[in-house]
């Protein structure tokens, strides 16, 4: 099993002829993913990679369900085609594009709220399902993904793209799979945090561990936490905290837009605190990451 | 972004929010002209980037022009943590009966914008919040909804302010709100937002923060504004070495290789993408090693944008080594970094094989790189050995350097 | 002169087609192509270590004409 999307899940990718979508239509449907059409103004008609080009999102939904689309548009046209995508009745999106103002971002938020539709990213790589379906970069070309992710029980959620490779790639080679890795992304307002993501992996049966990647600035980890406690998750999680060397450098910016530290909240010390006090086991090191969840695991 | 206290109340000022009478000076002298023609006592603010100029000494007090010139003089020479002033701020100083608090921020966890008023202005707004709850209120706006005042209102009313003091407020934490929201600011405050004596309310010292991916959208606002496209507004300026990186990184459209900042230590890292960086960074510290520098390749630079930052790096003096490294890469092809990484070695005069303390980026193209590599003698790790480990060995070879 | 890392060779006859040569040229992702005045096809020296391997250029031109050359193979 796994959360948000499989093997059925149809999926549309808007600004579908940009270079970098051009790449992820390739990847999506090499990797078995359902891309039914994709959409940019003025090219109807055409095609990428055998899958059709519309003018209009609601050009598709006409004819058929379309359950997700990824939104790859530069930062100043991307509101709209979520808008677009949320108003056509589309209940998953994913926005790969980064360098949107969170103003923008809370708008997209709000509606998506509104309609009862939910928002991956921006600033992201998405979503994959091993042997499902991926929506998004993630895990790069078909050949790629397969070699660093492997179904299994495993929840993956990172405020970091690359690192969600790294990260089930290393799972992997210690024999555990995952059954979705999320993309969250690294903005300083996200559609989909931690904490919104867990009842999903909660009600998946497959999933019986959460791995996280976190870094410096925001809340993020504060409400996982506080959800863990609340909630009395069956999921034992276990984090990785980077850029600790950011707590000695206030102001600062490094990593994602989101990844500042500004107030002791921000800093990694006050973060890992709170993970641990929540029962979270905090890795020092990427590759102590399976041994932690193994033994998490038989405590279960 | 951070505003100067002069460019965040010009900002206010373009909206009809009441300022005290004042001008900023570069100069001593300017600044005694601008004190003889407020006339009467002023008050000479130092402006940093930083908060504590009362306690640092950077705020002063002059009854008369004269008075005014001196107190500039030793403000403009004052450092305040490291930060010279970009000028001095002189104001028409009035008698302040009491002091309130009106700010805008966002609420990460709502993903909301979120006005907080107070009527106990001038100290930490935190420290009121836990003390004095019932004197804190907080409303969160809509960012879909439009605005209307009497959300502005409600919040005043909460603390129990009534009668024309209300009616004063309601404009000016209204605008603050509408300000906020038109320009994608990350705050706005007012603090404190002083009420006279005789009844009229003025803004006494005002933050504002502009998010950094909407300075192209108020490009027009920044010029009229007098804020230069370079002035990044950190914690601290760019180093000449980060000015380069950044123009390395601007040279071509083609992936990143940006976000470069000096440290003092001998080892150059080029590292990669976000999260793998401060992955590797901490890694470094963690093994003992001096990082010459941070930085952040990704989306697939061209082999020219590899090659300038490694030369950047490899200039720096003091730079013995430098590590490449990555987590597992998907849109960033090994081959590509590894022919960038090699020429620009080549291109120092220096030789790879002795100047790459270790390369690890699996993933993409691997073969192709790991091929490259291995004819020019340089140390390469694959996917089994972790950031971590290699991280560690590029400090062990520093060690024996 | 060809690149560190990529070479591309041209037989004469297909170097001397224009419109082969300007095929080339918009083919190439990374510009290693470009046309002389009179039309002739020109090694951009500097950009053929930008090469991506991506084949464009072999299959636009007759077989075996247009070879890129991976210099660290040999």
């Amino acid at each position: 099993m796994s959360i948000l999307i499989n093997k059925d899940t149809t999926v549309i990718i808007q600004g579908i002829t940009g270079r970098e979508a051009v790449n992820l239509t390739r990847e999506g449907l090499d990797y078995g993913t359902k891309i039914v059409g994709g959409v940019t103004p003025g090219r109807a008609g055409r095609d990428v990679y055998g899958v059709p080009v519309y003018d209009c999102v609601r050009d598709i939904t006409a004819k058929q369900q379309v359950d997700g689309s990824i939104v790859t548009v530069p930062p100043r046209f991307t509101r709209d085609a979520v808008f677009e995508a949320i108003e056509a009745g589309v209940k998953l999106i994913v926005i790969v594009t980064e360098r949107i103002p969170r103003g923008e971002v809370a708008q997209m938020v709000e509606l998506a709220r509104l309609r009862g539709a939910r928002i991956i990213g921006p600033n992201c790589l998405g979503i994959l399902s091993p042997d499902e379906a991926k929506m998004g970069g993630l895990g790069g070309p078909a050949v790629n993904v397969r070699r660093a992710f492997k179904k299994g029980p495993i929840g993956v959620m990172s405020r970091s793209g690359g690192m969600t490779t790294e990260i089930a790639n290393t799972l992997s080679a210690a024999g555990l799979g995952q059954s979705t890795a999320v993309s969250i992304g690294g903005d300083a307002i996200i559609g989909s945090t931690y904490a919104e993501l867990m009842p999903l992996f909660e009600a998946d049966r497959e999933t019986r561990a959460i791995v996280i990647y976190s870094e410096p600035g925001g809340r993020m980890e504060a409400e996982l936490a506080d959800w863990v406690r609340e909630n009395k998750s069956r999921l034992p999680i276990v984090a990785f905290m980077a850029g600790r060397f950011m707590d000695e450098m206030p102001g600062m910016r490094f990593g994602h837009a989101g990844t500042i530290v500004e107030g002791k909240a921000d800093t990694t010390v006050d973060k890992i605190e709170r993970m641990k006090a929540a029962g979270i086991a905090v890795a020092e090191r990427i590759e102590d990451i399976p041994a932690l969840v193994k033994e998490r695991l038989r405590g279960h | 972004m951070r505003f100067y206290e002069y460019e965040a109340k010009a900002l206010f000022a373009r909206h009809g929010t009441p300022l005290p009478k004042g001008q900023v000076a570069r100069t001593a002298a300017e600044a005694q002209k601008i004190a003889a023609g407020i006339g009467g006592p002023v008050v000479l603010k130092s402006q940093v980037l930083t908060g504590g100029r009362m306690k640092a000494g950077g705020v002063k007090f002059a009854d008369a022009p004269a008075d005014a010139e001196a107190a500039a003089k030793a403000i403009l020479a004052l450092e305040i943590k490291g930060q010279k002033p970009r000028g001095v701020l002189v104001e028409q100083r009035a008698p302040v009966a009491q002091e309130y608090f009106a700010a805008v921020t966002w609420d990460g966890r709502r993903k909301l914008p979120v006005l907080i008023f107070s009527d106990m202005g001038g100290i930490d707004i935190e420290e009121v919040a836990e003390k004095h709850p019932a004197h804190v209120a907080r409303a969160h706006l809509s960012t879909i909804l439009p605005w209307s005042a009497y959300r502005a209102k409600e919040a005043i009313v909460a603390v129990g302010v009534t009668g024309d003091d209300l009616n004063r407020l309601i404009p000016i934490v209204s605008t603050l709100v509408e300000v906020f929201l038109r320009y994608d600011l990350t705050l706005a405050e007012i603090n404190p937002l002083g009420k006279l004596a005789d009844g009229r309310f003025l803004v006494l010292d005002g933050h504002v923060d502009l998010e950094g991916d909407a300075r192209d959208k108020h490009a027009k606002l920044l010029e009229e504004l007098g804020i230069g496209k370079e002035e990044t507004r950190e914690a601290r300026p760019p180093t000449a070495f980060e000015i380069k990186g950044a123009q390395v990184d601007a040279s071509d459209h083609r992936g990143v290789a940006g976000n470069v900042r000096e440290f003092d230590g001998d080892l150059g890292l080029v590292i990669g993408a976000g999260g793998g960086s401060l992955t590797l960074f901490d890694a470094i510290r963690k093994h003992g090693g001096r990082p010459a520098n941070y930085c952040e390749i990704g989306g697939n630079p061209s082999v020219r944008k590899a090659c300038d930052l490694t030369k950047l790096i490899l200039s720096k003096p003091g730079v013995k080594k430098i590590a490449v490294m990555m987590n597992v890469v998907s849109n960033t092809r090994v081959d590509i970094v590894a022919r960038g990484v090699i020429k620009g070695c080549v291109e120092s005069g220096r030789d790879p094989a002795e100047t790459i303390a270790i390369f690890r980026i699996p993933g993409a193209w691997e073969d192709d790189g790991f091929t490259i590599l291995r004819k020019y003698g340089v140390e390469y790790c694959d996917r089994t050995v972790s950031m971590d480990e290699a991280a560690g060995r590029a400090v062990a070879k520093m060690a024996r350097a | 002169m060809p690149g560190m890392f990529i070479d591309v060779e041209v037989d004469a006859k297909t170097a001397g087609d224009t419109a082969l040569a300007k095929k080339l040229t918009e083919v190439c992702p990374v510009n290693i192509f470009a046309q002389e005045k009179d039309g002739r096809l020109r090694i951009v020296g500097e950009n053929l270590d930008e090469c991506v391997l991506c084949d464009l250029c072999v299959q636009a031109a007759p077989a075996g004409t247009v070879r890129v050359v991976k210099l660290y193979e040999r």
